[in-house]
This record gives C-alpha cells, structure tokens and sequence, in this order.
C-alpha cells in the first residue's frame, strides 16, 4: 500500500514535469527566441570586448564569457519557467491541478523540475552554440558537473519564480520582476565583468546567488576560480533548499 | 435519502465585503441541484468554497461524509467541476488533457484508457482527440471539459455556469447527457446558470441566492407559487429586484482581455 501510495506521487509528478517539457518543445518560436537573447549577448561583448580584455592582460574573453551567458539563459529561462503560473492563472489551468487531490507540495515539485529541465537544456544549447564561435571547455570530463551546476541553478531560479508568481495575480508585475530583480542579479554576477577587480560591485556580488552559479561554470568549463567550487557548491545547494521551501511555502498558500 | 452535501453556517469574507453570509442547505444523493442568483451574489464563492479552492471564514461544509476543509484529499477525490472559465492546457491535446486528469487522480492506466475512450466519444470529440485545444472551439472546450471532470467517475459534479456562450443544440446536447449520467450513475448535480428556463427544466430543487444569503429555497413550482408568477424567470426577478449588479472584473479578467488584443483569433 505504502508502495502504491508512493508510486502514485511520482507519476503526478512525473506527468507535470512532462507537461511543462511537451510546452517547451512544441512552442519553436520561445525555444528560437531565448536563444536569441544569450546570442546576441555573447556575439556583441564577445566580440566588442574581446580585444580589451585582452589588452588588459585578462586572457581570452569568450572562454570567460561562456559561462556567465550560460548563467543569464539559466536565470532568466528559470525565473520565467517558475512565473508560469501566472499564466495558468490566467488560463485557468492552475484550478485544474489545484482541485485534484494531489498535495501542493507535489504539484509545485513537479512543475519547478519541469521548469528547471527546460532551462538546463537551453544552457547546454548556449554551451553547444558557444563551441562554434570558438569556446573550448577546458576538459570534456568537467561537462557533466557543469550540467549538474546547471540543473542546481535552475532549480534555485525556478523555486524563486514560483515563490513570486505565487504572490503576483496577473502580468501587470512581470516587467517590475523582470528589471528589479533579474536585471540586477545578472549584472551584478560577474558573468560579463570579472568580480576579483570590480570593487564595491565585487562586495555586493557575493550576495548574488547567481554568482556563485557562474563561479562553479567557469571553474568548471574554463579554469577560472574566484571563489572556488566547495564554496559555490555549498551556497547553491543550501540556497535551492531555502527556495523550494519558500516557493512551496507561498504555493500552498495561493487561492483562487 | 441521505445527504451528499451538508453546508451549515457558511460564511466568506473579502475584508469588510461579506460574499456569503451565514448560508445553510442540504442536497441529497442523486439530486440536480440548481443555485441561482444575479452576478456577485456569492455563487462562484460558495463553489470555490466547497471545491477547496477557498477556505471560509466561518461555517462547515460536508461533502459524501468528508469534512470539506480537514479531508480535503478525500473531498477532492468525490467530486468532479466544470469551472465557469476554461480551465484545460490549451498547449497539450485532448487526450493529453484528459490522460494528465486520470494520473493526477490516480486512474489507473488500463481503466484510464477505456474512460477516456468512452467520454471523448460520448462528447463527440474522439475523432478530436490528438488536436491541441487551442483549435478548439468555446463549445468544444467544455465538452471536454465535462468529459474530463466525469474521468474519475466523481459523486458530485458541479458546473459553473457550464453552459456560457453555448449554442442551444450544444446546451441541449450536454444536459441530456448529464441528466442521463444523473439516472444511470446517480450522479449528483450542483449547477449555476443564468438560463432560468435551464434551471426550470433540469433542476429538481432550486436555491435562489442574493448578496450572499439564500433568499429561497424549493421545488421550480414552490419558487413560482411562492411569488405568484408563472415563470421561473419572473419568479427570480420579484426575488432579487431588477437592479442590474455591477461585478468588478478580477485581476485574471483582465489580463485575460490584454492577452485577446494581442493574439490573433
């Protein structure tokens, strides 16, 4: 019976993590259009900065670069992914789930690994498109910890979209999300900037989880350390803990 | 006749507006219960309410012997809705809509086939069943809508004003078929409608609610004597007055007209 009962859990969360992954593939102009984004940002300061970075004694600016654009399309695809519910709000789906005798906890889980799938496969994609205009990870054998690196992000990111969404009641704050919150972790990252000499922005940058995310990329893939991996590790993983706590928190607390 | 619902002292409140105010009232096993009233009047809360999507502020409800509010897992799995707005994956087809439903209600995967088989075809809609649900139509969504909330064979099926902006051969079509559910499964029935002649035709009992209290309660006929009207809708007219409400559009309401102006029909 136990066995059943547990059974049964997996399969409804099985099925919502399916649904958000079919939605994801079916929808060709989302997958083209957020790839479009991380592109656009690693061809033009890719290329635009390059040769200063280098004038600069930096070393080769797209092996630095990668892993913070990965950073950006894991963060903005997690946030985004985790604000869906805002739209199954709206459409209605969101009572469907909620009127089923599935725990929240079950239906939040499921939709955030859903989410974070989604948003570590679009961070491969950037990975596999950077190789073409040149970037060389650093050993084929780090890959898969730097994938691992990416599903723990965008666990995180997608805990805090659902933890948001779960707040908001329609799209009228999305664009608020979008320029206080997800701006600013990207940019205050160091995913573009190196952290070791950017001052006060350095300081403040060790309160961005995202951070730590494009540390342990670029540890990873590139060889370049700052804070180091035990250290971007144990953030992630405490701060995913902390963020699927807190969204499945609000997520039980949301009413219709 | 036992009761399948059991609702006493109920009672929402919104800050300082009262939605529904101290209502009380019994339906019993295999009735078709119809709960009128003007817009606002607290229908779709008292739906919310016994559906678990919202907590009262006061009151019990017990719905077939499971207290609303402490079993909810177990209310969940005895009732089936068809919500006032669409509430389907209009991303994923109709199978797949339906199939998602058996697994979140834990149908078991064989008996999950031949339901859905069986529903999709009985709401003509099989030879549908792989296109997404955005190609549908209005009508066609709520067909397989109703089909959906009927998949884990529930003992209450409540519809919220489930016949909106249907066409009257699709109207007629769907109560035949649930009144016929009604017969065969004795399935009970707790519908809204703004369709007075619907609630006259199908209902067995009526309750006739109005800012947040129920104002009458009884047979059509008891309805019409009481007010000494021949029709139902004049009945409900010297009941509730001919003010016409005002209801605020919600938040989703209006995210739900943006969203129309900037995709194409």
């Amino acid at each position: 019976m136990h066995g059943r009962k547990n059974n049964y859990y997996m399969k409804t969360i099985y099925i919502l993590w399916l649904r958000q992954l079919k939605r994801y593939f079916r929808s060709k102009s989302r997958m083209i259009g957020s790839l479009a984004q991380p592109l656009f940002f690693l061809l033009s300061l890719g290329y635009g900065f390059g040769p200063v970075f280098k004038e600069a004694g930096q070393g080769n600016y797209i092996q630095f670069l990668v892993p913070g654009i990965i950073g950006m399309t894991l963060i903005f695809t997690s946030v985004f992914s985790g604000m869906e519910i805002i739209w199954d709000k709206q459409f209605g789906f969101l009572k469907e789930t909620l009127v089923a005798p599935v725990s929240r906890f079950n239906i939040m889980i499921g939709r955030t690994l859903g989410g974070a799938t989604v948003a570590t496969l679009q961070g491969t994609l950037v990975l596999l498109i950077s190789l073409i205009i040149g970037f060389r990870p650093v050993s084929w054998a780090l890959v898969p910890i730097a994938i691992i690196v990416m599903l723990l992000s965008a666990l995180l990111f997608t805990a805090l979209g659902t933890a948001i969404a779960s707040k908001l009641d329609d799209m009228q704050g999305f664009q608020l999300i979008v320029n206080f919150l997800v701006m600013p972790l990207f940019f205050l990252s160091g995913a573009i900037f190196p952290l070791s000499s950017a001052g006060a922005i350095g300081k403040i940058a060790q309160f961005d989880p995202l951070s730590y995310s494009v540390d342990a990329l670029r540890n990873l893939l590139s060889n370049i350390p700052h804070f180091g991996l035990a250290t971007d590790f144990g953030i992630l993983a405490i701060l995913t803990l902390a963020f699927l706590a807190l969204g499945s928190y609000f997520f039980s607390k949301v009413q219709i | 006749m036992s009761n399948i619902i059991e609702v006493k002292n109920l009672t929402k409140k919104f800050g300082d507006f009262v939605a529904v105010n101290d209502i009380s009232f019994e339906i019993q096993k295999g009735e078709i219960f119809a709960f009128l009233g003007p817009n606002g009047a607290g229908k779709s809360t008292t739906i919310k309410m016994l559906t678990t999507l919202l907590s009262p502020t006061s009151g019990t409800m017990v719905l077939d012997g499971h207290n609303v509010e402490k079993d909810s897992n177990a209310v969940r799995h005895s009732f089936g809705i068809v919500f006032q707005d669409p509430s389907l994956d209009d991303e994923l087809t109709a199978y797949e809509n339906m199939e998602l439903h058996g697994v979140l209600y834990g149908v078991s995967k064989a008996l999950c086939k031949e339901r859905i088989q069986q529903l999709l075809t009985l709401v003509e809609l099989w030879e549908r069943k792989d296109n997404y649900v955005k190609e549908f139509s209005g009508g066609m969504k709520r067909r397989l809508e109703i089909a959906r909330g009927l998949l884990h064979h529930p003992r209450v099926l409540f519809l919220d004003e489930p016949t909106l902006g249907l066409d009257p051969q699709t109207r007629n079509h769907m109560w035949s078929y649930i009144s016929e559910l009604n017969k065969t499964e004795g399935i009970t029935v707790f519908f809204t409608t703004h369709y007075m002649e619907e609630a006259d035709r199908i209902a067995q009992r009526i309750a006739v609610i109005d800012h947040g209290k129920i104002i009458a309660s009884g047979t059509s006929a008891v309805l019409k004597a009481q007010t000494n009207t021949n029709s139902l809708e004049d009945a409900f007219l010297s009941l509730t007055g001919k003010v016409i409400r005002e209801e605020e559009g919600s938040p989703v309401d209006r995210m739900r007209m943006r969203h129309n102006a900037w995709t194409k029909k």
